[in-house]
């Protein structure tokens, strides 16, 4: 399908009296590898929740490939092909690596609430949850819990989870927060390889991940993007260089 | 990897379970000791039923007797309703399993709405009122007489008419059989997965699609089925269901055996089911301060052993099969004695303490103990059950402490198997 993967129109959030998110415009065509960056507490994780519905918008609308979305919840949204990883990384932790996959795709292929079909007889499941298995390379790692495993394990999980239901629009939020340099490297291979052919919108504070990997980025600043535009572009912006890009280098671990 | 449903180990356990079930009252074939197996058959039901909620959806209710409560007396009705003929007995549990999920479909859309402490108070309320109607309504409920029948009016299948014991043990270990089966079935299903994804963490499993609050619903429904067969397998029993059935004590006692057993297992609350139930009427039998032992034990369950029975056996299969056991023995073989001896100080002093109490003006002093006749009066008894109990604590504590740095080892080396010792 081509068009608008994802449409924005006036999106404001607030929290009580204070406005988190002031208006947000923002058009993603489906295929397209976008970055959200700004500094800290500009409310990128904030309008994440709102696309996926963690939180509901206070106004404004949001289209997914095409239709309202505004207003439903999280597992109706992810019914419709958008999903969504955590900053934090947010885990069934008492589950295996294997079982955490498997819960991710249940839905995905027809199976809903079903207390009729016995778990180990189905095929389908047990591929594609060991397909998402060997490409996170984790399969060693099968029956271990999830809550034991290492932190880029753990990373790497999220990103398994988020993926492997099959969804066509993938929202990343900080996909590398807390990595060495090698384990970023292996995790920028990692969303490179799964999100082939998807429509791809991630937050990231690496600049050299967000470059290497966007083909579009939005600048958000203080509730309000104030540029969207190719790596170059953004490069080349000054308004973003004065707001943001000047001070990315004094070292921004968190988010708001 | 394949995981079979019927591997060849788990075929032989559930044909072992169900020789033994079997077997039992031609063993222990004495009036008593069925009437124990029979109680032991519900409970199983019971608090395999309350797992569903407790350990598989991470649900901690207080009003799980509503549903096994409703299952009794609804079938205890059709019991009375079916009597001239007609209806098999046989089947009649089935109607306690449809009111347990009629009161889950009715009163677990409003419990589960929410998890954790709402959910937990929810049900206690649910609890409260439903036990405060069984007062309110004595023509559904029987008022303080409860509501009675006699099961042998009917005709049973294949003209078995459950007019003894043994029989009634059968029909209820069929019955528990089929139940648990069935509970252990449902772990095995996508509900059943998606049941502990929710329990784990309901807001990632509203990322993958689903609605934790539909998942806890369904299974609440489900768990009020299974409650329900145990109810009315319960009415069947006794032929007499009281309003204590569905009351706040049955509730805690449910919970109890599940978390004795181990929530975290399947197998956990058939443990604590047949312990509890064994200790309830075999010490229940002997002393009037049961219920006293019975929260001394629950007290030391949660601070040693909070996974329960199935998770201390759990790690001792583990250590046996890693080789780690052996080594192990020495040390148990010297605390266990030890224990012993403070169980025996404590139950010297909470006897005799009853016993003051039980015969206060009657200038009676005697507790009898193990043949032994004990003056409740005199100081040098008392001093010497604390001293008993004393040096009991002492021996554990020596004896715990030379075990527990090998025991730790053990665990370390079971956690790390490539590790270096």
């Amino acid at each position: 399908m081509s068009g608008v993967a994802l449409r924005l129109q006036g999106v404001q959030k607030s929290f009580g009296k204070s406005a988190i998110i002031r208006g947000v415009d923002l058009e993603v065509p489906v295929g397209e590898r976008h970055a959200i960056i700004g500094p800290n507490g500009a409310g990128k994780s904030t309008l994440f929740n709102l696309i996926s519905a963690r939180f509901p918008v206070s106004t404004g609308r949001i289209e997914l490939k095409g239709h309202d979305v505004t207003g439903l919840k999280p597992f109706e949204i992810n019914r419709r092909g958008l999903s969504r990883s955590f900053q934090i990384t947010n885990l069934f932790h008492n589950l295996s690596v294997f079982e955490n996959l498997r819960c991710a795709v249940l839905w995905s292929l027809g199976y809903r609430y079903s207390f009729w079909h016995r778990l180990a007889g189905l095929r389908d499941v047990r591929r594609q949850a060991e397909q998402v298995m060997e490409e996170l390379g984790l399969a060693k790692r099968r029956d271990t819990p999830a809550g034991i495993l290492s932190y880029a394990e753990q990373r790497a999980l999220e990103i398994g989870i988020t993926i492997a239901g099959g969804a066509d629009v993938i929202l990343l939020d900080e996909p590398t927060a807390g990595m060495s340099n090698t384990e970023t490297e292996d995790a920028v291979a990692l969303i490179r390889r799964v999100t082939e052919g998807k429509t791809l919108m991630m937050v990231e504070h690496d600049m050299g991940v967000v470059f290497g990997l966007a083909d579009r980025i939005s600048v958000l600043v203080y509730g309000q993007i104030i540029a969207t535009g190719t790596p170059a572009e953004i490069r080349a912006n000054a308004e973003v260089q004065e707001a943001y890009l000047g001070t990315a280098h004094a070292g921004d671990d968190g988010d708001e | 990897m394949i995981e079979p449903l019927f591997s060849r180990g788990r075929i032989l356990l559930w044909l072992g379970g169900l020789a033994i079930a079997i077997v039992l009252p031609l063993v222990f074939s004495k009036g008593f000791a069925v009437s124990l197996l029979c109680q032991m058959g519900i409970m199983v039901v019971f608090a395999l039923s309350y797992n569903m909620l407790l350990g598989q959806t991470g649900l901690l209710s207080f009003g799980h007797a509503v549903y096994y409560g409703l299952g009794a007396f609804v079938t205890m009705h059709a019991l009375n309703m079916v009597g001239k003929g007609g209806f098999p007995i046989t089947l009649l549990p089935l109607a306690g399993g449809a009111a347990g999920m009629a009161a889950g479909i009715l009163l677990g859309y409003v419990t589960t709405k929410k998890a954790g402490t709402t959910f937990a108070m929810i049900s206690l309320g649910i609890g409260e009122m439903v036990a405060a109607c069984s007062l309110m309504f004595p023509g559904f409920f029987g008022g303080e007489g409860g509501v009675s029948g006699n099961r042998v009016t009917g005709k049973g299948l294949f003209g078995i008419s459950y007019g003894s014991q043994t029989e009634m043990y059968y029909l209820i270990a069929g019955w528990a059989f089929v139940c648990v089966a069935a509970m252990f079935a449902l772990t095995q299903t996508p509900l059943g997965r998606m049941a502990n994804a929710v329990r784990d963490n309901p807001e990632r499993a509203e990322f993958v699609g689903y609605d934790p609050q539909w998942v806890r619903y369904l299974m609440m429904v489900l768990s009020g089925f299974f409650a329900g067969i145990a109810g009315g397998l319960t009415a069947l029993n006794y032929e007499i269901v009281t309003a204590e059935t569905l009351n706040a004590h049955t509730s805690g006692v449910v919970l109890l055996m599940a978390f004795v057993g181990g929530i975290g297992f399947f197998y956990g609350p058939i443990i604590g089911a047949i312990l509890i139930t064994i200790m309830q009427i075999a010490i229940g039998g002997i002393t009037k301060a049961w219920l006293f032992y019975f929260g001394l034990f629950f007290l030391f369950m949660v601070l040693y052993a909070p996974g329960g029975i199935a998770s201390l056996l759990t790690v001792q299969r583990r250590l046996w099969v890693a080789r780690l056991w052996w080594p192990l023995l020495p040390g148990y073989l010297l605390v266990l004695p030890a224990a012993l001896v403070s169980l025996a100080g404590i139950v010297a002093l909470v006897e005799m303490g009853y016993g003051l109490l039980e015969q206060e003006g009657t200038g009676e002093h005697a507790v009898h103990l193990v043949g032994l006749s004990i003056d409740a009066a005199s100081g040098a008894a008392w001093a010497g059950a604390a001293a008993l109990l004393a040096a009991g604590l002492l021996l554990v504590r020596w004896t715990w402490g030379r075990l527990e740095v090998k025991w730790n080892a053990a665990l370390s080396a079971l956690q790390n198997p490539g590790g270096a010792a």
